[in-house]
């Protein structure tokens, strides 16, 4: 993995300079069945294909933001800010 | 055998140079190179082969084939023709048992060459299986390369380097040269790489040569790292031009690989680079105009040409080189023999395509030309000149030419036309597996000599066109790098406290923990400052703790959902232990979270959880998007802490402000002056006596240590810590829980607080309250005086059912205590259960809560 990532504030650096967390999960809602919670725990959906995923400039800026990045070609399309929500699931 | 000298050589006849080469001192000028000194003195054996240990010498001269890798001081694997000469080098052969000119393992070429057919290895040393050591012991010195010196140590200092270019081109020949002309004068921000040290004199208008140096390969985002001998450039290039041209491919016939048989391009370089006649009777083979052009260089050094063969026109049956002594004496063209000690054979050039197949273009076999050719190449990515298939001649002679003897296709690992055919038969009907059985194209040239040859055999014997086949992948690095180069310099830094060096000067023994450095004692008894912190006073250094302002009108909000704790109802200047869980339920890290005002918490992390825990925390807030920051100043504030029944009045006479019982109670934090350092006093009691940790600036560091020292505080390190906490039962969090711990499994159901709205891990920690851990963490007390190892085994009938994740003797105790998970039906205090120490089972009771001052009245006085 060398490809460039663009932080929305410090512009297109390499990737090695950010943390990965993952394809974004949906947190459940109150009082999951124990399946629900084992699926967002431990599940993820692997695509082999356009993600979207969390990540953070680790060793830049700090910023934590979503990114839409193609699996297969590591192609990042699009890099977002999140939109926080006391609700939104994770 | 030094020609005149002559117009354009590159040595320097004024200036002298001695190398010993294996064991023979040689003299050379400047401007040659190891390999060109010693062949002008005479040598001609410059290795032995992989397999059969023939004797080998110089074949290409361009830094290509395996022929001349050697040790020189100590490093293995050099190229010697292409390494600079250098005054007192210690060169010698590898590979090799007594001499390069006399090998007791060329036993191996006389009698090995029919026991030994390819895939003979994987084969025969099977069995029996209890032999592999030793035959692995002897292949391994029998076959290979060079030996690394064990003892070298950090001989060489490497250094990685990023850098940008507008233009990176890769090959200074003439088409690189042309285009990094016309890129400088479109801008600035053009490099030129390569590998010939001689273009670091080329002068090019607004273009930086770096020279020797070699493109490795080009990687994902158009990652292009630079091999400069001690530098790794790691290049950005906006747009990669690809100059490599090509190389000249070795003719495939029986005696292919005598010493005396040589690529056009190595007598070029000998003639004109360095003025060395490079035999005295030479016979010509070649199939384009470039390797017939040879002539003129051998005429020029006056060499006899014997005969000259054009292998487009003449098509031999049969062509064969003898020798004696591994050395070339004759070639036998069908049935006539022509005496020679020199045959300069080619069969025309493949480009070098290597770097731009790596980067994603297609390679495709060009019918026409007989060799392959790059075509579409991906966005960013140019190529000119010969690399292209431009201005090459047609590949046209046989694929390998018959007769007697050992004909090889590959010199690097020494896999002959025999072997290829064998592994066809044997039904190796891919390329790409037909070269991880032979092992073709795999060795230090990397295929750029026997790809070509490889897949022309291929498809004559199976009668298949070269296009239908295709080629092998194409990987970095595209020549053989040192592993120092790429491992860089190690940069981790290592962290030290404020207070680093007093500890130094008290004579601490200093141990990693973590990224830290950390005093393990003080002293050769432990045990002395455990008694000193439970008997009078004691001073360690907590600085490594994490240590977090989280502050905002949602600060509380945002703690509340990320700890299981609640923290609404905690009053200014109180102190609450929190403890981190994931989503699934399971320990993540521990702390104290302190509230200095309504909108401000003070958050300790465990002194390796800081990072983690930080960005724990703020990848959080960018899910919900709390009106709180997150600020980590762990590195900004020092810490210690001051334990024993002593410190209240240790501290007392260090601070104005009233420390008493009634005034600082046990769990309040305290803003303070102590020897006049603005000071944050947590009254904790990890260590279970009385005692306040103290937060200040880190530059205070030192003198406060000091202040405390004079006291009469004793100094403890880690070790005596350790002791004191396990006394009180307290858990290291990712010591004595692990990623599978939870709250109620590690004895702190006490800690979640379920009615709460949400937080992070309520929901699997709801589950986990109504099932029954199958495990628990508890303590135990050993009935012998034996210490179990931390990692022990806990046996129950005769079979593994838990582990010691701590264990200490304990003076204030009396006994040897630990703590241990067990399996819940043994978890009950008083059970009896058997730890395994030194292969002896050993019996233990378990216990609940604290070993030591059981109800905590110490720590709370």
């Amino acid at each position: 993995m060398s490809f460039l990532l663009s932080c929305p504030f410090c512009g297109p650096r390499p990737v090695d300079e950010y943390a990965y967390f993952g394809e974004v999960t949906k947190r459940p809602g109150t009082s999951p069945t124990l399946r629900e919670l084992t699926d967002y725990v431990y599940f993820r959906d692997n695509v082999a294909g356009v993600q979207r995923e969390w990540w953070q400039h680790r060793t830049g800026c700090g910023e934590w933001f979503l990114a839409e990045r193609d699996t297969r070609t590591n192609e990042v399309l699009e890099v977002i800010l999140p939109e926080p929500s006391r609700r939104s699931p994770a | 055998m030094r020609m005149e000298p002559r117009q354009g050589e590159r040595i320097d006849r004024t200036k002298p140079v001695s190398f010993s080469f294996a064991g023979w001192k040689i003299d050379g000028f400047e401007g040659d190179t190891l390999g060109s000194a010693a062949f002008a003195t005479g040598k001609r054996v410059f290795s032995r082969s992989f397999k059969y240990h023939r004797p080998r010498g110089l074949l290409c001269c361009s830094g290509h084939c395996p022929n001349c890798l050697m040790t020189v001081d100590s490093v293995p694997n050099v190229r010697v023709c292409t390494e600079p000469i250098r005054q007192g080098a210690v060169v010698e052969g590898q590979n090799v048992r007594w001499s390069l000119d006399f090998d007791f393992m060329s036993v191996t070429d006389k009698v090995g060459g029919p026991f030994t057919p390819v895939g003979f290895y994987y084969r025969t040393f099977i069995r029996p299986r209890r032999l592999w050591p030793l035959y692995e012991k002897f292949l391994r010195s029998a076959a290979g390369l060079g030996k690394l010196d064990e003892h070298a140590g950090h001989s060489r200092r490497y250094d990685t380097e990023h850098r940008k270019a507008r233009v990176l081109v890769v090959g200074g020949g003439e088409a690189g040269r042309t285009a990094a002309l016309a890129a400088a004068a479109t801008g600035p921000g053009v490099v030129l790489v390569d590998e010939d040290a001689r273009l670091n004199a080329l002068q090019l208008q607004g273009v930086e040569v770096l020279a020797p140096a070699r493109a490795l390969g080009i990687w994902e985002g158009g990652l292009v790292p630079v091999d400069a001998g001690t530098v790794l450039y790691r290049f950005r290039a906006e747009r990669i031009v690809v100059a490599t041209g090509a190389t000249e491919q070795p003719l495939v016939f029986p005696g292919n690989d005598l010493v005396g048989v040589m690529l056009p391009s190595a007598v070029r370089r000998l003639v004109r680079d360095f003025s060395i006649k490079p035999g005295n009777r030479a016979v010509v083979l070649a199939a384009d105009d470039a390797g017939l052009e040879i002539v003129d260089d051998l005429s020029e050094a006056e060499v006899e040409i014997a005969r000259m063969i054009d292998l487009r026109e003449t098509r031999p049956r049969e062509l064969v080189a003898q020798g004696g002594k591994g050395r070339v004496r004759r070639v036998l063209v069908d049935e006539e023999s022509i005496d020679c000690d020199l045959v300069v054979a080619s069969a025309g050039r493949q480009p070098a395509y290597s770097l731009l197949a790596q980067a994603g273009a297609r390679i495709e076999f060009d019918s026409e030309l007989g060799v392959f050719v790059p075509t579409e190449l991906p966005s960013g990515v140019e190529a000119f000149g010969s690399v292209t298939g431009e201005g090459l001649g047609k590949i046209d002679p046989e694929p390998a030419y018959g007769g007697k003897g050992k004909c090889f296709v590959c010199v690097c690992e020494d896999v002959t036309t025999k072997d290829m055919k064998r592994a066809i038969v044997e039904g190796f009907d891919s390329i790409e597996l037909a070269k991880r059985y032979t092992t073709t194209t795999m060795g230090p040239c990397q295929g750029k000599l026997c790809h070509l040859p490889s897949i022309r055999l291929y498809a004559k014997e199976n009668r298949m066109y070269e296009a239908a086949i295709g080629t092998t992948t194409a990987r970095p690095p595209w020549a053989p790098v040192e592993l120092g180069l790429l491992a860089g310099r190690d940069l981790t830094p290592t962290r030290r406290t404020s207070m680093h060096w007093s500890h130094a000067e008290a004579g601490a023994t200093i141990q990693w923990a973590g990224p830290w450095k950390r005093p393990y004692a003080y002293g050769e008894k432990p045990e002395d400052e455990v008694r000193a912190v439970h008997e009078s006073l004691g001073v360690i250094d907590v600085s490594t703790l994490g240590k977090l302002f989280v502050e905002g009108p949602e600060a509380v909000a945002l703690l509340e959902r990320l700890y299981p704790n609640r923290f609404g109802d905690m009053k200014r200047g109180r102190i609450r232990y929190g403890v981190l869980t994931s989503d699934g339920g399971r320990i993540m890290d521990d702390g104290t979270i302190a509230r200095l005002a309504d909108d401000l918490y003070y958050v300790t992390t465990t002194s390796t959880g800081a990072d983690a825990v930080t960005a724990w925390f703020e990848w959080w807030n960018a899910v919900w998007g709390y009106e709180a920051e997150v600020v980590n100043v762990t590195g900004a504030i020092a810490a210690v802490n001051l334990a024993g029944p002593q410190s209240r009045d240790a501290l007392q006479r260090l601070t104005e402000a009233d420390v008493s019982a009634e005034a600082f109670k046990y769990l309040d934090a305290h803003e303070i002056d102590v020897a006049g350092v603005p000071t944050l006093a947590l009254r904790i009691g990890f260590v279970g006596e009385l005692g306040y940790e103290l937060h200040f600036p880190s530059p205070a560091g030192e003198y406060l240590w000091g202040r405390l020292v004079a006291e009469g505080a004793r100094p403890f390190g880690l070790e005596p810590q350790r002791v004191l906490r396990l006394e009180k039962g307290h858990v290291i969090v990712g010591q004595d829980t692990d990623s599978e711990s939870n709250l109620y499994s590690s004895g702190m159901s006490w800690l979640p607080k379920l009615d709460k709205d949400d937080f992070v891990g309520k929901y699997a920690l709801e589950h986990l309250a109504q099932r029954e851990e199958k495990e628990r963490l508890v303590g135990f007390t050993m009935e012998e005086d034996v210490l179990p190892a931390e990692g022990a085994q806990i046996v129950i009938e005769g079979f593994p059912a838990g582990r010691v994740t701590s264990a200490r003797r304990s003076e204030a105790v009396g006994v040897v205590i630990g703590l241990a998970w067990v399996p819940t039906d043994r978890a009950a205090s008083g059970t009896r259960v058997e730890i395994r120490v030194d292969r002896l089972l050993r019996g233990a009771r378990v216990t609940h809560g604290a070993f030591f001052d059981t109800a905590g009245e110490r720590m709370r006085s």
